[in-house]
């Protein structure tokens, strides 16, 4: 076994004495040779351990070692074998790239010859080297990216911590980015990847998986997912609506978490239930074992999936007003000064569908997006939501849409009740209607004993309830949703999801902007947006199936998207 | 060695900072130069040809004279008439500041010593203007008697005269004491206001967290924003000192050396301000409003450049004594004004001195290698 780099014992932490541990008794050992993924929702604990492993914090109780010396004992000694890259890349926007890595580089001390040759090691590895005098600021989130790992790798260190280095960048960056850190490891480096997005734990040589500051698994992948084998299927080529089918497959005891994958579903089986279970089902379409995944183990371990019943649409009037087509674009054009954000994209939504829109950061996607929900005026074009102009009566068609923007967007300062209420007033809800909305509300989410927290320190799951809530109280007939679940753990996001899924089936139709490719695989159908252009309109299942070759048997929504923007850029 | 190295890398990269960000440069230039022309073109505090209006009831030569004396003093711009009514609607409107009325039997009995009176009306709704008619109209009626008594050789019978001089600011030019002032806000915006905003914003955008993950040290990273904006806060005081001498004619009556040590025990005291506030605020918008409420507003109100000390409540007088800027506009005004008043300016200095230790020694403090 190589050597460890970060021994961590009995490790506790808190930021206010009388508060909860943001970490609670994590041991573990950080090995050198290979990539540990550090893997967590939001608010897991991830971005403070890292802070612990940088020296930037000490521990409390128990003690952390880096190369055998307590963290406490280390001072700046720590910092000459450390690399570290903060979230959002730390670096100084108004210095150019080169300013930024010379700054790094006296910081570090490091000069003459050695410094050249790190600068020229540097600069071509992450292929910098035409935007050496750009200012930090002006790079894309991928570049953005490249340059902060430059910085961290100036001294070579021999403990590098990258923290989310993976949000805010497109699918095609971070590939590249984690093949770039591949090529770094060696047997005297170790390499901490921080992520919210599961998919990426299953590449890690090793992980440490955290939840609500407690460490859930630690050790290979595999060593998680094989317990998972053998209890994972997929339903293909099925007859009939598959949101109805999940919802009756999750009320089918033994089956423990569901999902939408495009045309398919994909069950996990509890522990010690055979196949048998699925026995109704396969008569239904073609049920086959497939490998499990990370998400399905985390699952797992938190004991199952939250079912699919959504109170919600059961308590929601059927939307059926709103024509054939529920939303069109019709040639939105979009430029700010010289730059055109969007160029000239159509499309028809229909009712009870889910649309969503996919694409890189910087791709025009939320400039669709705002034009749709009537926040940005087109400057070409037009848009139609449930058959009003946006143009034309933007009140009235905004009206009959509900918005949830990302990261819940409530009142952090007022109570759950005090938010209820204003959203239900701006929606022009009043007297015993609004009463009788907001009680409904209230006993559909069952938020009763939070109705007198402030919304900013609800439970994340009772947060997202709420959002939702004050986003569909008026019965919307379009819901527009922002990166809705991104950073947010496994059991929030099915609760989420089957929220959705419930309201489409009662006529609701959805607009979802997301660069999940868990998000995108719910949608009937994806538009991929690219370069201000629209690539694709298609199901998520033909898009997969477009790029279906020799070298991609069984390609993933991700693989489709990579090659599908390759295949832009590479066409004349 | 690394060390200087890695404050000299420091420094270099705020300087970039300030002068590619737009927010920055409005701070550090554009916001002293409009300060420091409001309150050179703009403000001003003196009450020069305040209008009044003056009510001759009576006849003969010596009330013709007295209104004449009001008409040509520079401090008032009068308005002659017989009847007082008119005058007194102007007041009533607001169009006048107050009248002075000359009663009808002012020339006949002012041979008699007893029982001459002149009436002066002041409007009281703003009570610096109504103070300053009445002492101006006091002024203007004791010069015109004395002038008298010379005319008629009678100048013993008018008593004791009140010969007064006005020191070190000997034309009343309000400018005069309010560009030191305004001096030392600009130097309170740039120490505190600037150094806050820079600071926070490091926190705010994660690079506070890359430095610090550096072999950095907690000294070098204060020294490295510390010397960038006491340089910038030199400078912005000598573009503003030599302004106020070329452009608004200030005296300046001290020495440069003393100047330069005052202003500098100032800087010290207010970015040990800036940067205490940065490292208890960690965004920008509470480092703003503290920096405001905290740095600004007490340069301003509580630094005795418009409101005078002495004529706070106690509290607040005490409350002043832990003002930087009041130290500052002591010793500018002092500087501009007087002189190398040697005890003056050394206490001030050593005041400052020692909230500038008071400061660091807090900031360091909270500041230690941790990023709760």
């Amino acid at each position: 076994m190589t050597p460890v780099a970060v021994n961590i014992r009995k490790l506790r932490y808190a930021f206010d004495t009388h508060g909860p541990y943001a970490l609670d008794g994590i041991s573990a050992d950080i090995r050198t040779g290979g990539v540990t993924g550090l893997v967590g929702p939001d608010g897991a604990g991830k971005t403070t351990l890292l802070r612990l492993m940088a020296g930037l914090l000490l521990p409390e109780e128990g003690t952390l070692r880096v190369f055998g010396t307590d963290t406490r004992k280390a001072g700046a000694a720590l910092a000459r074998t450390l690399g570290y890259m903060p979230q959002k890349f730390g670096l100084y926007e108004e210095l150019t790239v080169r300013q930024n890595m010379k700054l790094h580089a006296d910081l570090q001390g490091l000069v003459g010859d050695e410094r050249q040759k790190a600068f020229a090691r540097l600069l071509s590895f992450t292929a910098l080297e035409p935007f050496q005098e750009r200012l930090a600021g002006r790079l894309s989130g991928g570049m953005k990216q490249k340059l902060g790992l430059a910085c961290a790798l100036l001294r070579k260190p021999r403990l590098l911590l990258l923290d989310e280095p993976s949000v805010g960048v497109d699918p095609v960056s971070r590939r590249e980015l984690w093949r770039m850190v591949q090529e770094l490891v060696d047997e005297t480096v170790a390499v901490v990847w921080s992520t919210a997005y599961l998919d990426e734990a299953e590449k890690c040589d090793d992980i440490l998986l955290l939840n609500e500051g407690r460490l859930l698994f630690a050790g290979i992948p595999s060593a998680l997912t094989d317990t998972m084998s053998g209890r994972c299927f997929q339903l293909r080529d099925m007859s009939g609506n598959r949101r109805r089918l999940l919802n009756e497959a999750l009320k089918q005891t033994g089956v423990q978490d569901g999902v939408v994958q495009g045309r398919s579903l994909r069950l996990v089986l509890s522990k010690d239930v055979t196949a048998d279970a699925l026995d109704a089902f396969a008569a239904r379409g073609h049920l086959q074992s497939v490998k499990p995944r990370f998400e399905d183990a985390f699952i797992d371990i938190l004991g199952g999936g939250p079912g699919g019943e959504s109170p919600l649409a059961a308590a929601m009037a059927a939307v059926t007003d709103t024509g054939r087509t529920a939303v069109m674009a019709e040639g939105l054009t979009k430029k700010f000064g010289d730059f055109t954000a969007v160029r000239d994209v159509s499309f028809a939504i229909e009712r009870g569908e889910i649309f969503g829109l996919l694409g890189p950061n910087g791709a025009g996607k939320s400039t669709t997006f705002k034009m749709l929900c009537g926040l940005l005026h087109p400057t070409v074009g037009a848009g139609r939501v449930a058959g009003v102009d946006l143009l034309k009566a933007p009140g009235k068609a905004r009206s009959r849409l509900g918005y949830m923007a990302q990261k819940f967007s409530l009142y952090g300062d007022l109570s759950a009740r005090q938010n209820l209420d204003f959203f239900a007033g701006i929606y022009g809800l009043a007297g015993s209607r609004k009463r009788r909305t907001v009680d409904r509300m209230i006993s559909t989410f069952n938020l009763e004993p939070f109705l007198a927290v402030s919304a900013r320190e609800l439970p994340l799951g009772f947060k997202q309830r709420l959002a939702l809530a004050c986003a569909v109280m008026h019965e919307p007939a379009v819901l527009f949703l922002d990166e809705p679940t991104s950073g947010v753990d496994p059991i929030t996001r099915r609760e989420f999801w089957t929220h959705i899924n419930g309201l489409v089936e009662r006529g609701m139709t959805i607009l979802v902007t997301t660069h999940f490719m868990d998000e995108a695989e719910y949608c009937d159908r994806i538009a991929l947006i690219y370069r201000g252009q629209l690539m694709a309109t298609a199901p998520p299942d033909a898009l997969k199936e477009k790029v279906k070759s020799e070298r991609l048997p069984d390609p993933s929504l991700e693989d489709a998207f990579i090659e599908l923007i390759h295949r832009w850029d590479t066409s004349p | 060695m690394n060390g200087w190295r890695r404050i000299k890398a420091l420094i270099l990269k705020e300087f970039i900072q300030v002068l590619r960000d737009p927010s920055s440069l409005l701070i550090a230039f554009v916001l002293p130069a409009i300060l420091l022309f409001l309150f050179g073109f703009g403000v001003s505090l003196d009450a020069r040809q305040v209008r009044i209006g003056v009510a001759v009831q009576g006849s003969g030569a010596p009330a013709y004279e007295l209104a004449s004396a009001f008409m040509a003093s520079p401090w008032f711009e009068a308005d002659l008439e017989k009847d007082p009514r008119p005058l007194e609607r102007e007041v009533l409107a607001g169009r006048l500041r107050g009248m002075v009325v000359i009663p009808q039997d002012f020339s006949r009995d002012l041979g008699r010593k007893d029982a001459v009176s002149v009436q002066v009306i002041a409007d009281g709704s703003e009570t610096n203007t109504a103070n300053y008619v009445q002492n101006y109209a006091r002024g203007v009626v004791s010069s015109w008697s004395m002038v008298e008594g010379i005319k008629k050789g009678t100048d013993s019978d008018f008593g004791p005269q009140l010969l007064s001089r006005i020191w070190f600011n000997p034309e009343l030019e309000s400018r005069n004491s309010l560009i030191p002032g305004a001096v030392a806000i600009i130097m309170a915006i740039i120490g505190t206001l600037l150094t806050a905003l820079v600071v926070s914003r490091e926190w705010e955008r994660g690079t506070m967290e890359s430095l610090m993950s550096t072999p950095v040290g907690m000294f070098e990273l204060l020294l490295g924003k510390m010397v960038p904006y006491f340089i910038l806060g030199l400078l912005a005081m000598l573009g503003s000192v030599v302004v106020a001498i070329g452009l608004f004619h200030l005296p300046f009556r001290g020495s440069p050396a003393f100047l330069l040590l005052v202003a500098s025990a100032f800087l010290l005291a207010a970015l040990g301000q800036g940067l205490l506030i940065s490292t208890l605020a960690k965004n920008q918008f509470i480092a703003a409003q503290a920096a405001l409420v905290t740095g600004f507003l007490p340069a301003f109100l509580l630094s005795g450049f418009v409101f005078e000390i002495a004529s706070m409540p106690l509290p607040i007088r005490i409350l002043t004594r832990i003002v930087p800027a009041r130290y500052l506009v002591s010793g500018l005004q002092t500087l501009f004004l007087v002189g190398d008043v040697q005890k003056v300016l050394w206490t001030d200095t050593l005041i400052l001195l020692l909230l500038a230790a008071l400061l660091f020694a807090l900031t360091a403090r909270k500041t230690v290698r941790r990023l709760r």
